[in-house]
């Protein structure tokens, strides 16, 4: 036998793709799991600023301002939100996530002058307490939707779709239909929650318009309206959106996570945050609405650095929903007790995952009690100590944020803009429409035209 | 993304009152369509072999008259022209495919919006009620008129892209909802040699009912088959030289509402732009069902 | 002029069963009734006015004059309020109501008391599509037929129809009841949860996982009170029980077909 014998490994059919088969053919189930898409596709980390040199001076840090303050939703409310960062939580269910989970995220927000979001599946008693700003979403199912919480909102979100699963329903499987999910979602406890993927009472941007009127009336035109997009056919899906009455849109990438959904539609559906958000700043421009109507993105936005790049595209704000919840300890390896930190390896094992490698949310057994019903577990994160991490990795975001702004002598983050990146990567540079680094070449735009 | 009317009078003395009830449904549908607009009006048929061409000029300034002569001379000496606005009715017995020819030729950037011996087709963009007013469309006579209020994506938004479409002669149709295969019905009927002017999905419905057509089917035969071929979410109501037709998709999800009396039949996506109508309170009003094909015949006492 | 018959009619035909009359809000002057004409005042003014004012000036009982089709006319309601719509509405007519007693005088379009938490909803005429969409208590009562996804994602209202609905109804419905005296079109209960559903006319298709049971006595004793409360004369033994056969509680794949 040859020496060099090795074993190849086909990039077609490699350990992921056989496994995947192996399982469907065993079983006849189709895979479903959390979290957002896996595998690189090209994203923030494919662009760098441009910081200061001689033609462009930088702020002092510390002494010299940096205004990060952010308000959302002036074209029709009464009372727009004023968020002292352009950084929001994105909506994650309870249900999805344990009630501990909603109060720390509702004290960390506003400990940081920030808003959280309810889920599909209504809004917590802890989580409307502790959240100064609490944005409700209205979705397809409508789970635990109600006037008196409707009245209660800081801002609305109509949510189309989502990153994950465009297109796709809601999924909470029946390890995580609890009594008090169930009673909240009107659905026998235990059972495999189904949800629709259209809305039951509109369909189309022009009956939207009528049902965001509806929404408005109920609440007296007070607060703002975001209409919450899973990023396809993002140039048209804006456009429809600002004339159907949003007062914000809210684009996810397809990096965005979900608590469950099929594999299938994490990985193949929706196109990179990195290429969408441009797309929506051009609709936005083409009709005249920048500033007017602002744009949230989201979509696995992980860092400071991702949150510049994004307002430098355009964006408004960033909203952070799988982030946040690393932050909280998702893929930790460890979880805290009163007698100190203990590990989580065996219970991660028990999963068939391990820390780094868990997407595991689906099952209920979250090893670091984030994504769980289950009482016990859940006590594996106190809302104290979730709020202190998640307040911690919000101001990391923050002070990030500012760090690079100054560098690129800006007073506001807002006043970021594109021409203060360049990509690393062909796609790209393509995709955020920014130079390639080096040169003046942006793939599929002419050097005279305007973007 | 949009609105659709339409509106049938049963009565020869209700002609002229077409256009007077037909504009408020129009303006009251801007809510769900306030970027452009179109119109299709069909009245008692020109005669002695003649035809009648909707032009549309756009933005240009266009001199009706002065095409007027060069039509009577390089066409024909009975062209006649009936000019509103940058709209233009052109009337003649000369072969229509001569005058198609010919237009292409000396008025490249003018728009042939309608051919036929019944209808006239306005099209614009700017708010409906802009339209009403450039138009008067509430002077407007006829047995029977369809009408459409678009919300657009585009951002030039064009005349091109707004309904109603057209195909061969005296047929036009609006559509409100979304196709979700056009491009695989696209290619189809290219391959088939038939031209398409714009990537809008509507065209797609139009031109399939085209193609169904003129291979010898009924409209209601066509229609038929487009109910199997064409997928997504549709209301399309069309409008032959003689009928008003509906039809709505397997899932109905967008809205179409119908009310009768022995005065007229009115169409709306929603009843609140039929509330002026007269006898409103008393007509009988209902929900077109999914995949049924409703028509509405212009009765043969009008037609005289 | 011809014209295929049309399932959705929107105009109440002759009802086939004596209809308790609801009592018409009585004459002004007696009454305390507020008129409220929205051809003089806009829908904004109403609903801000039912919201925040009306209770509060001791109006009670509320008319609204020349609705002509128009849409959200008491959405919102959070009071023990009497609002009669004298004419055919628009869409989300009662959306989210809570606690008032709402009826119109006519037709009503798109997802009548949608989300409707309590209270009654009542509409004489006949109403357009997703009629009370997801509702969650209460009641709603719609005397001529109702169109297609009456009672989509049901979650707790009680809906009863003096005529007939139309195709995909009660669709996902997880909770509550509707209850149909006329025909029910295609595609009834499709992906039923827990909520039951009562058909006494012809039913021309059941959708997936929805299936035929027998009537209980408990049936018969919901059904009674309901049938009254709506003021429908029907004997209760005459409907058919369709519920959900609860085969796709627990995701397997032979039902995939199904999803």
């Amino acid at each position: 036998m040859s020496e060099f014998t090795s074993l190849e490994e086909s990039a077609g059919f490699d350990r992921h793709v056989l496994a995947y088969i192996h399982q469907a053919a065993e079983t006849g189930l189709y895979e479903i799991r959390g979290l957002g898409a896996k595998r690189r596709v090209p994203s923030f980390d494919d662009l760098v600023f441009l910081t200061a040199s001689i033609s462009r001076y930088p702020l002092e840090g510390y002494r010299e301002k940096c205004v990060t303050k952010t308000v959302l939703g002036t074209r029709f409310a009464k009372r727009p939100l004023e968020l002292e960062i352009p950084i929001t939580i994105a909506g994650m269910s309870f249900g999805a996530l344990s009630a501990n989970v909603k109060e720390a995220l509702g004290t960390a927000a506003t400990q940081c002058g920030t808003s959280t979001t309810t889920g599909d599946g209504g809004m917590t008693p802890e989580e409307r307490k502790s959240s100064k700003t609490l944005v409700y979403q209205c979705l397809p199912s409508r789970y635990g939707f109600n006037p008196d919480d409707l009245r209660q909102a800081d801002a609305i979100e109509m949510v189309i779709g989502q990153g994950a699963k465009p297109g796709g329903g809601g999924m909470l499987l029946g390890q995580k239909v609890s009594a008090r999910v169930a009673a909240m979602r009107t659905l026998p406890e235990g059972i495999d929650q189904r949800s629709a993927c259209r809305h039951p009472d509109w369909t189309g941007p022009d009956d939207l318009a009528i049902k965001l009127e509806e929404l408005r009336e109920i609440t007296d035109w007070q607060v703002p309206i975001f209409v919450k997009l899973g990023a396809t056919r993002v140039r048209d899906d804006v456009k429809l959106a600002v004339k159907s009455g949003a007062d914000v849109i809210v684009l996810d990438g397809m990096q965005g996570g979900t608590a469950a959904t099929q594999q299938v539609f994490i990985e193949h559906a929706g196109i990179p945050t990195l290429a969408a958000l441009p797309l929506a700043v051009e609709a936005l421009d083409d009709m005249n609405m920048l500033g007017e109507v602002q744009l949230i993105i989201s979509g696995g936005i992980r860092t400071g650095a991702d949150v510049a790049k994004a307002l430098a595209l355009g964006a408004d704000a960033v909203s952070i929903g799988q982030g946040v919840l690393m932050a909280l300890g998702c893929n930790r390896s460890d979880y805290q007790t009163t007698d100190g930190p203990r590990d989580a390896g065996a219970d991660y094992e028990a999963l068939g995952a391990a820390p780094g490698y868990c997407h595991h949310c689906h099952t209920g057994r979250c090893p670091v009690g984030i994504t769980t019903q289950d009482p016990v577990l859940e006590q594996r994160l106190t809302p104290a100590e979730g709020a202190r991490r998640l307040r911690n990795y919000l101001n990391v975001l923050a002070m990030e944020l500012t760090t690079l702004a100054r560098a690129c002598g800006k007073s506001n983050v807002h006043h970021l803009e594109r021409e203060d990146l360049v990509a690393l990567t062909v796609e790209a540079a393509a995709m955020a429409r920014v130079p390639l680094a080096g040169t003046s070449w942006i793939p599929g735009q002419h050097p005279q035209q305007g973007i | 993304m949009c609105g659709i009317v339409g509106l049938l009078v049963k009565r020869p003395a209700l002609r002229d009152s077409l256009g007077a009830w037909l504009s408020p449904m129009l303006v009251c549908m801007g809510d769900r369509g306030p970027d452009s607009a179109g119109l299709a009006v069909f009245s008692l048929p020109v005669g002695d072999g003649k035809r009648r061409f909707s032009l549309y000029a756009g933005l240009e300034t266009i001199d009706w008259s002065q095409l007027a002569s060069r039509a009577r001379a390089d066409l024909s000496p009975d062209v006649e022209i009936e000019s509103n606005a940058n709209h233009a009715g052109l009337t003649t017995a000369s072969d229509p495919t001569r005058v198609r020819g010919w237009l292409e030729d000396g008025f490249p950037s003018l728009h042939l919006l309608s051919v036929g011996r019944s209808i006239d087709l306005f099209k614009d963009t700017g708010h409906p009620r802009e339209l009403v007013d450039r138009y008067a469309f509430a002077r407007l006579s006829g047995t029977h008129a369809v009408a459409h209020t678009r919300m657009a994506t585009e951002s030039a938004v064009t005349p091109a892209h707004a309904h109603p479409f057209t195909a061969g002669e005296d047929f036009c149709l609006v559509h409100n909802g979304s196709l979700s295969n056009p491009n695989t019905i696209r290619r189809k009927l290219e391959k088939r040699g038939i031209r398409f002017q714009t990537d809008n999905d509507t065209e797609a419905a139009c031109r399939f009912l085209e193609w169904r057509m003129s291979a010898g089917d009924s409209l209601e035969a066509a229609l038929e088959k487009g109910l199997v071929e064409l997928d997504g979410f549709f209301t399309l109501l069309m409008a032959t030289a003689d009928k008003l037709v509906l039809v709505r998709d397997a899932f109905a999800c967008k809205p179409a509402v119908a009310a009768e009396t022995d005065d007229y039949v009115a169409i709306s996506s929603e009843f609140r732009s039929l509330a002026h109508l007269p006898g409103i309170k008393d007509a009988e009003i209902f929900e077109p069902g999914p995949e049924r094909i409703y028509s509405w015949n212009v009765s043969p006492s009008l037609a005289g | 002029m011809e014209r295929v018959a049309e399932p959705g009619r929107m105009t109440p035909r002759e009802s086939t069963s004596p209809i308790a009359p609801t009592p018409a809000l009585a004459d002004s002057r007696a009454a305390n009734v507020v008129e409220w004409d929205l051809a003089r005042t806009g829908v904004r003014a109403l609903n801000q006015w039912l919201h925040h004012d009306a209770s509060r000036e001791g109006a009670r009982a509320i008319r609204v004059l020349n609705p002509d089709g128009q849409h959200h006319l008491a959405a919102g309601l959070n009071a023990p309020l009497q609002v009669e719509i004298a004419g055919h509405a628009g869409y989300f007519v009662a959306g989210m109501n809570q606690l008032a007693d709402v009826v119109v005088q006519g037709n009503v379009g798109w997802s009548v008391a949608e989300n409707m938490m309590s209270g009654t909803v009542r509409v004489k005429g006949c109403a357009s599509e997703s009629a009370g969409a997801s509702g969650h208590g209460g009641l709603l009562v719609i005397e001529g037929d109702a169109s297609s996804r009456c009672g989509i994602s049901l979650k707790g209202l009680d809906i009863v129809v003096g005529g007939r609905v139309g195709h995909m109804s009660a669709f996902m419905a997880q909770a509550g009841t509707l209850v149909i005296c006329g025909d029910a079109a295609a595609g009834l209960g499709d992906s039923l949860y827990e909520a039951v559903i009562y058909v006494r006319g012809t039913l021309h298709g059941l959708g997936t996982d929805a299936r035929q049971e027998p009537l209980t006595a408990a049936d018969v004793e919901k059904l009674s009170s309901l049938l009254a409360r709506a003021g429908f004369d029907h004997a209760p033994e005459s409907f058919k029980r369709i519920a959900s056969a609860k085969t796709l509680y627990h995701w397997h794949i032979d039902s995939s077909h199904a999803y």
